[in-house]
Parts: structure tokens; C-alpha cells; sequence
């Protein structure tokens, strides 16, 4: 099996590579590539993603290819992707951080601020949360539902079909936290920085 | 609902822990990668390394100490101590640091917390701010506690926050090495006047003073590094009394 994690050059990725090493026997095959002809060849797509919004479009942008091939990959060839943080974020048709931006369109809904409920809530949302899990998605297999996991975001992904939804947490609103439409996976806590249960759940996605 | 975080902090010299777990049985108590791997399996939220090598030959040794760690690591690590410049950010968060704390460059020149967040995200950024009471205000100092920049620290928090920090972590000078407790007067007011997250440090001697820090303080996580160091308490511990007293942790 091969795993590419996709390195499009934002922000800090070695936290989500160390963690799916960690989990990875022999038999994964561990990328780290923008090489669009290495995506297309592999079976399974990480894509995370730190800093804002709009800079991670950009930057995916800013590869010649990469989009159109992630679209073939989760649209057309229709194999797993997961998508960590604003990795999940970027699924939606459009987000507001800095300036209103298109996404990548594969998840209809929109990416917004938390309600901070005039200073009640501190941005960003930091720590570990519960988890609610809404719905039996397989990257959920052996992980209870209330289970810790950890945050740090200040915007939302909010869903236009709430049927997506896998998983939510209490932050100012029902914040959703993981989406599952088909092949596509979403997380918007860290499994890579979430102990134990967040390898657990880099463990499910591997094995799917 | 959102726990408050437990943060045990390990200073490094020279690569090399000079203030951590003397408690246990190490195999190599100098060893920080070691002693960060018991933090996270005891139940620490974050681990926070302090490099306070002095020397300016010594100083690549934190980034092999934050790639090895993080390899062992799966909990958030904060990596502060010596950090000048953007580029030194860069090279901590390409060894696998989730968080960096910037302290004197931060005072020096905001810019370096604006481009920094501009260009890594402010969830990677955190101020570290060194107060110390004069009169009725708290001044900021830097160069580890030793130049009053003068600046009123209430301010400079506010600063910090415009300027695109995710964190303040906030450091009681009069109360550092006590053990007497933070100063919640301190906590109180910086928390008041963001809206960020604040991580209270300097002072616990004790588990209520975890308590008071969050309850009274208002601060969204504590950093500890003598309870934990000398073994008066694990981190579990501490976290089961923050439970019994009705705050929210990961247990």
C-alpha cells in the first residue's frame, strides 16, 4: 500500500509524518510529495494543513497540477482521502479567513469564524476537546464516543448537508470536527498530536 | 467542552535536561527525549521544552532534542527559549516543534511575531512574557529576566494579540522558584484584556495553586516544572485534584 502525504510547502508537516510512521508497518509505503504523477500512483492521500485559510489554497495553487490531480483522486478515482485541519477546511466550497476564497469545492458549505460570543470564548479554539460522534465512520473503529482529541483553530466547516457530519465538539456551537462523504475523510482536531486515540484513528485510516 | 491543559516544562542545556523528573527510574536522567516520553505517557496535554543553552555553539543541540522527541511524542510540543528570528522559528517547527515561544526577539520587534504568524499560522506562535510588579504596574523583561524593557506588560499583551499571537504564555517573575503560587492579580488582569488563550507559569508549590491559577486566574492552561521536577506530584495527580475541585481536564 502507498500512502503520499501531500507536502505543498504550508506550514508544519512533520508532526503528521512522524505520526503515520509511527503507525505504518512495513507493508505502508510513506510519502511525502507534491509530485503529482507520485499521487496519482498511490492509494491513499493525507492532506493537512496549517496556517490560514486562504494561504493553504494558494499554496496548493501554486503547484502546477496538484489540484487537478487530488480532484481526479478523491472525485474520479473516488480512493480515501483524509483531510487534517485545514486539510478538512479546504473540502468546502468557500472560506472566509483573510478574504472570501474558493475551495476546492468537494464538501458543499462554508468555512467561517467561531462565534466567540462577544470575548466568552477565546480564539483560537486551543486544547483538548471531547469529541460527539454522530455517525459510524470507519476512521472511528475502537474509539469511544467522548474521547479526547486536540484542537487549535479559530474557523469552522460548516457543512450544507449536515449528513456528512461524523463528529462534533462544544466549543461557543456544535463545532463539526470530523466529516466522511463517501472516500473523503475529514478531521479538524490533530490526530497526529492527539495521544494515543489520534494514532488510533491514523491506524483506521491506514487500514481502510 | 474544552479541558484546561496541564503543562509540565523541561528545561534544556547543552541538549541536555537540567531541570526535570528526578523521581523515577531513568536510565539516563540528562536525557530529554526520555523524560518527555514519560510526561506525555503519564498524561501531560502538552510538553514544553526551555532551551536555555547560553552558548551560541551549543545552540543547534535543541533541534536534534525536538526531532527525536517528536518522533516519540504524539502530544502538542511548545519549544521556547533563544529564539531570534523567523528563520529560527522555521527550523524548530521543521523538527517537529507544534509551538514556539518567542520571548526577548518578540519585545525587540514585533514584526517578528506578525511575520511569523502571517507566514507559519498564529496557532504556532506563542508569546512568552516575563513580568515582574514594579509599583502598582508589571513590567516586561527580557534577555531571561535580566533587562526591564519597561514596557507595561498589560499593554505589551495586547500588542502580542494584535500582532497575531495564538498564546501568551505569562511567567510571574516574583513568583518563579517560590512555589507560593502565581500571581493570579497578574493572570487575572492579561486574560481580561485578551482573547487569547493564557498559560499561567511561575510559582505552583502546590495542587490549589493549579486550581487558583485557572479558577481565579482565568488561565486556559498551567505550565509547572519544580512540582513535577521534584516529585511532589504526577501529572495524574494533578489532574484528578483539578477534577475533583470541578475544572474540566483530560483524564
Amino acid at each position: 500500500m502507498k500512502l503520499s502525504i501531500v507536502d505543498y510547502k504550508s506550514g508544519n508537516i512533520s508532526s503528521v509524518i512522524n505520526s503515520f510512521k509511527e503507525v505504518a508497518n512495513d507493508k505502508v509505503n510513506i510519502e511525502v510529495t507534491s509530485d503529482i504523477k507520485k499521487i496519482s500512483s498511490c492509494d491513499k492521500v493525507v492532506l493537512p494543513g496549517q496556517g490560514s485559510f486562504k494561504s493553504c489554497i494558494e499554496a496548493l495553487n501554486n503547484i502546477s497540477g496538484l489540484v487537478d490531480e487530488l480532484n481526479e483522486f478523491a472525485i474520479n478515482k473516488k480512493k480515501p482521502l483524509l483531510g487534517i485541519c485545514v486539510g478538512l477546511q479546504m473540502f468546502a466550497d468557500v472560506g472566509y479567513e483573510e478574504t472570501e476564497t474558493k475551495g476546492l469545492g468537494w464538501i458543499s458549505g462554508k468555512v467561517s469564524k467561531i462565534d466567540n460570543q462577544n470575548g466568552k470564548y477565546k480564539l483560537p479554539h486551543i486544547g483538548w476537546n471531547e469529541i460527539n460522534i454522530v455517525k459510524d465512520s470507519k476512521i472511528f473503529k475502537s474509539i469511544e464516543n467522548n474521547s479526547h482529541m486536540y484542537f487549535v483553530h479559530s474557523y469552522e466547516f460548516i457543512p450544507a448537508d449536515n449528513k456528512v457530519i461524523s463528529a462534533t465538539t462544544d466549543y461557543s456551537t456544535k463545532v463539526v470536527c470530523s466529516v466522511e462523504k463517501e472516500n473523503i475523510f475529514g478531521t479538524q482536531f490533530h490526530p497526529e498530536k492527539s495521544d494515543k486515540t489520534g494514532l488510533k484513528l491514523v491506524n483506521n485510516f491506514i487500514n481502510l | 467542552m474544552l479541558k484546561n491543559r496541564i503543562i509540565p516544562c523541561l528545561d534544556v542545556k547543552n541538549g541536555r535536561v537540567v531541570k526535570g523528573i528526578n523521581f523515577v527510574d531513568l536510565q539516563d536522567a540528562g536525557d530529554p527525549v526520555e523524560q518527555a516520553k514519560i510526561y506525555s505517557d503519564g498524561g501531560a496535554d502538552e510538553i514544553c521544552f526551555l532551551d536555555i543553552t547560553a552558548s551560541n555553539e551549543n545552540r543547534d543541540t535543541i533541534y536534534e532534542v525536538v526531532k527525536e522527541t517528536s518522533k516519540k511524542c504524539f502530544v502538542p510540543l511548545t519549544v521556547g527559549g533563544g529564539v531570534r528570528n523567523v528563520e529560527d522559528i522555521n527550523k524548530l517547527l521543521n523538527c517537529g516543534a507544534d509551538k514556539v515561544s518567542i520571548n526577548t526577539a518578540a519585545v525587540q520587534d514585533a514584526n517578528v511575531v506578525v511575520e511569523s504568524s502571517k507566514k507559519f499560522g498564529s496557532q504556532c506562535i506563542v508569546v512568552a512574557i516575563d513580568a515582574k510588579k514594579n509599583g502598582d504596574k508589571w513590567d516586561v523583561y527580557t534577555h531571561g529576566g535580566r533587562n526591564n524593557s519597561g514596557l507595561d506588560a498589560l499593554e505589551f499583551a495586547k500588542k502580542m494579540e494584535d500582532s497575531g499571537a495564538g498564546e501568551l504564555l505569562v511567567t510571574s517573575m516574583d513568583r518563579d522558584g517560590t512555589q507560593i503560587g502565581y500571581d493570579i492579580d497578574l493572570m487575572k488582569k492579561i486574560s481580561k484584556k485578551v482573547n487569547i488563550p493564557l498559560i499561567a507559569s511561575g510559582g505552583v508549590g502546590n495542587l490549589d495553586h493549579m486550581v487558583e491559577g485557572i479558577k481565579e486566574g482565568n488561565a486556559s492552561a498551567v505550565l509547572a516544572a519544580s512540582i513535577f521536577h521534584y516529585g511532589t506530584h504526577s501529572v495524574i495527580e494533578a489532574k484528578e485534584y483539578l477534577n475533583s475541585k470541578g475544572i474540566p481536564v483530560r483524564i
